[in-house]
């Protein structure tokens, strides 16, 4: 296509003509960067690290559990492990890698420069990658005066008076506390930027019934992370005013509520869940129907049922809440709203289902991926029916069955769907190709290893496991159950450093991208890999819901179809 | 090296003591565990043919309308299908259906399974959770014990459930016996309520479901649902004030000008302490350190001395008594039958 004109090519010509930049000039350009696509790859560059860590962590976990009464680590470090790898998968993973790709993919699918404030951007990475330094600095100053450091132990949902200043003493709840606090205004401020941007900066003919799903859903997303968070920051402050300054809001010996926190932290807590599914559904929108060849089954239904899911995921949080007494008729409205969820996430399976059907499906491993992810997305919510029964929650809840049920969204659909975003855009980012023969290794030995670990993981649940525990007894049934889930991680963490491999590797020696490698349909695939610091040299204009569609098939333009 | 040690103890703990389901949730033995055993049949039966159908349209679509690079038109772009509103109204009704149906029957669940009120004939306790052991109190009958829990067996036609009046100490536990009962938490402040009724004597196991500090693990729970004649031997030996064995005063003395009394109540003596668990009858306890261990003397005097031995952030001090006195305390604790 021709986007250059003549004043951008001379630019680009100026700028690789320069000599080769000292290496402090690179990381000065990166560490001043208020361009989109650079943020976006920090904040994926950043998550990666803290994937590696905290899966690390959860490595150790999982030695110290596959056998009954074992010895690795002590209660303490234990108890550390498990509150840190909860607190860095969901703020430091989670959120950053999903921010990454939506800031890097949002203005160059609808045809914009940049974000809308560019700056705002700037600060919301380097505050919330703050937050994660800090977190990890509790291990150096957690206890601080009183002894050796050590981490947070709470638990990542650090349920009161466990984190009052007589059972939590020393600072390693408030480095949680700020860590927690510092990212969460990182995190508005990207919902803040990415709301910005898609209600104003679409290029002209993009209405909203136009955009990418892909950016629809980032704006719901942005939007329950404005109501979500709220109330996460001002549990935060309370929990300070009570450690520091003598209030009792959660301060159980002198009256405080400790059922209070809980919603408090759930009210943040379930929309966050869907705040980190979301994203996975918009990978797929945009991936599985370029690989089958069709366009997406039933667009304005995936809309509502995004919109949908947005609004009833605000009213879901105490389903965590149902061992706590709370009574029956709270018990049953929210055993009615969390059933009701699944209708809207229902439509979509449904959608993807009839997007696959008749089309030509290419098994690249993105797709593969991508495969894994409806199938694994399916049964994590039908396990999430079951504990949507309130009674049948009084046994499952908090039992190693919810560990499953939830790793089985935040692995088997978010991190398998986030592998496929990583396939699928890695060409544009780098202009290189991953590997798909590392790529196939990678995502076998991850499938394997995911399903050792998390299908049986279910069972120990059944038989009365309960999670946080730093070890069992040996009568109970759950020791073969496991080593044999303990041996699955083994398989993941094998997989994990052959995808890091071909990350690297293939920025070096992929085979070259050019700039749409996978006859795909939507603007990002119209600039170069990598594209441009202006992205597109020319604003585009579009005139239905994939505008490469039309330039390639003029006869059949989806303009001629769409509503 | 490392592997061979694991190796070992691998074999030994589980291979020789396989489980036998004494936590499983689907072997119910109390009435609340059967009421939800029933309806998470249901639940199951209907996940299962919801996964069965759709997982299985999914194979079909990835393998019938997979890529073949043989036949003719592997070039050209598959027919462009934008929506369908009569295929998508039905995917939306006939989930909404679905959704009523499980609803409906389990919100019958909930509201039959709510208890706000004592039923007649109950035995009452109150279940006081600490960091990190159960105390059980029977207001009625004037007993105080610790991490064994006993209750009466139920005759359907005499029914004599028995009413968990729960609070916590500190922090947050949850009273989790899989076999009796769903979970209720134990939370500082609030008061929860819960009933259990078994007709099927035995002992049934659990354990704290809420994570509440450094040993959450090792906070087990045992449930003794007793023969009524089990049931009135057991009452009657708790009523009794502490034995005084003359044989062991040489320990009670120990015992006494130790701090142990700041923590721990023997009834009928100047320990009073309420910090630690009762034990006046620890002797006619099957388990010591709630549960964590079997009652022995070896193994009291093993925890009296350094009860991180068992329980490794267990709020109880090293005691730092010399042999002799550990002997003579060790003795003593053996005959509080």
């Amino acid at each position: 296509m021709a986007t250059q004109t003549p004043t951008t090519a001379a630019l680009d010509q100026a700028r690789s003509r320069g000599q080769r930049p000292l290496w402090l000039e690179t990381v000065h350009e990166w560490v001043t960067t208020v361009d989109h696509k650079r943020i976006g790859l920090m904040y994926i560059g950043y998550a990666l690290f803290f994937l590696i860590v905290a899966g690390f962590e959860a490595l150790l976990m999982r030695i110290q559990l596959a056998i009954p009464n074992n010895t690795f680590v002590s209660p303490q470090t234990f108890n550390r492990l498990f509150t840190m790898h909860g607190t860095t998968m969901v703020f430091f993973v989670g959120m950053p890698i999903l921010f990454g790709f939506g800031n890097y993919l949002i203005p160059l699918m609808i045809g914009a420069r940049d974000m809308a404030f560019p700056r705002l951007n700037a600060f919301s990475f380097w505050i919330s990658a703050f937050g994660g330094l800090l977190l990890y600095f509790s291990y150096l100053g957690g206890d601080g005066l009183y002894g050796m450091g050590s981490a947070p132990d709470v638990g990542w949902f650090a349920y009161a008076p466990l984190t009052a200043r007589v059972f939590s003493p020393g600072h390693s709840t408030d480095y949680w506390t700020l860590s927690l606090l510092l990212t969460g205004i990182g995190t508005i401020g990207t919902a803040l930027n990415i709301v910005a941007t898609t209600i104003c900066l679409r290029c002209p003919g993009m209405k909203l019934n136009r955009m990418p799903l892909l950016v629809w859903i980032y704006l719901v997303t942005s939007l329950l992370a404005f109501v979500a968070i709220g109330p996460l920051t001002a549990a935060q402050i309370m929990l300070m005013l009570d450690r520091y300054a003598g209030a009792h809001f959660f301060d159980t010996q002198a009256g405080g509520s400790a059922v209070l926190w809980m919603h408090f932290f759930w009210i943040f807590g379930h929309p966050e869940v869907y705040i980190l599914v979301l994203p996975a559904f918009a990978f797929a929108n945009e991936i599985i129907p370029v690989f089958s060849r069709k366009a997406i089954f039933g667009y304005p239904a995936m809309v509502a049922a995004t919109v949908g899911i947005g609004f009833i995921s605000l009213s879901v949080w105490a389903h965590h809440m149902f061992t706590v007494g709370m009574g029956a008729w709270a018990n049953t409205f929210f055993t009615f709203a969390t059933m009701i969820i699944s209708v809207p996430t229902g439509i979509k399976i449904f959608n993807w289902l009839a997007t696959l059907w008749g089309g030509r499906i290419h098994f690249t491993v993105s797709m593969m991926f991508a495969v894994g992810f409806l199938f694994q997305f399916l049964i994590a919510g039908l396990t999430g029916i079951m504990l949507s029964v309130a009674p049948f929650d009084w046994q499952l809840g908090s039992s190693y069955f919810v560990v499953a049920h939830f790793h089985y969204v935040l692995v088997g659909a978010i991190l398998f769907m986030l592998f496929s975003a990583f396939y699928y855009w890695y060409p544009k980012m780098t202009g290189r190709m991953l590997s798909e023969k590392l790529g196939k290794w990678h995502f076998w030995l991850f499938l394997i290893g995911f399903h050792l670990t998390f299908d049986l993981m279910h069972i120990p649940g059944m038989l009365g496991m309960p999670r946080r525990i730093y070890t069992y007894e040996a009568d109970r049934g759950w020791a073969i159950l496991n080593m044999l889930v303990s041996s699955g991680a083994v398989f993941q963490s094998i997989a994990s450093l052959l995808f890091v491999w071909n990350l690297v590797h293939s920025y070096f020696k992929g085979a070259i991208a050019g700039s749409d490698p996978w006859d795909a349909w939507t603007l990002e695939w119209s600039t170069t890999s990598p594209p441009p610091p202006y992205n597109f040299a020319v604003i585009p204009t579009v005139s239905s819901r994939r505008p490469l569609w039309d330039l390639k098939h003029p006869e059949d333009a989806d303009s001629n179809y769409e509503m | 090296m490392l592997a061979i040690r694991y190796g070992e103890r691998f074999a030994g703990r589980m291979l020789f003591t396989p489980g036998d389901g004494q936590t499983n949730i689907f072997r119910p033995a109390g009435t609340s565990a059967h009421s939800i055993f029933g309806l998470s049949m249901l639940v199951l039966t209907i996940t299962l043919c919801i996964f069965l159908v759709v997982a299985s349209l999914l194979l079909y679509a990835l393998l019938r309308y997979r890529h073949r690079a043989s036949s003719p038109e592997s070039e050209q772009e598959p027919a462009q299908i934008y929506g369908s509103t009569q295929i998508e109204l039905s995917w939306t009704v006939i989930p909404v259906l679905i959704v009523v149906v499980l609803f409906l029957a389990t919100a019958r669940v909930i509201l039959s399974s709510e208890q706000p009120h004592e039923p007649p004939g109950a035995l009452d306790v109150i279940v006081i959770g600490h960091q990190f052991w159960w105390e059980y109190r029977y207001p009625k009958l004037g007993i105080v014990t610790a991490n064994e829990l006993h209750i009466p067996v139920s005759d359907p036609s005499h029914p004599t459930p028995t009413y968990l009046t729960m609070s916590s100490a500190d922090t947050d536990h949850s009273f989790w016996v899989p076999r009796l009962a769903g979970k209720m938490d134990v939370i500082p402040n609030k008061i929860n309520v819960m009933s259990l009724e078994s007709q099927i004597p035995g002992l049934y196991l659990g354990q704290c479901a809420q994570y509440c500090g450094t040993q959450h693990a090792k906070m087990l729970l045992r449930v003794y649902v007793d023969t009524p004649a089990n049931f009135a031997a057991w009452t009657s030996r708790q009523k009794q004030p502490a034995l005084e064995d003359a044989a062991a005063a040489e320990g009670r003395t120990v015992f006494q000008l130790n701090a142990c009394i700041s923590c721990h109540t023997v009834q009928g003596t100047a320990a009073t302490g309420r910090f630690g668990p009762d034990l006046t009858h620890l002797a006619s306890r099957d388990t010591i350190a709630s549960g964590a261990v079997i009652n022995t003397a070896a193994n009291i005097r093993a925890f009296v001395d350094n009860p991180a031995h068992f329980k490794p952030g267990a709020l109880m001090p090293p005691m730092h008594l010399n042999e002799h006195d550990l002997d003579a305390v060790t003795a003593y604790l053996t005959t509080l039958k």
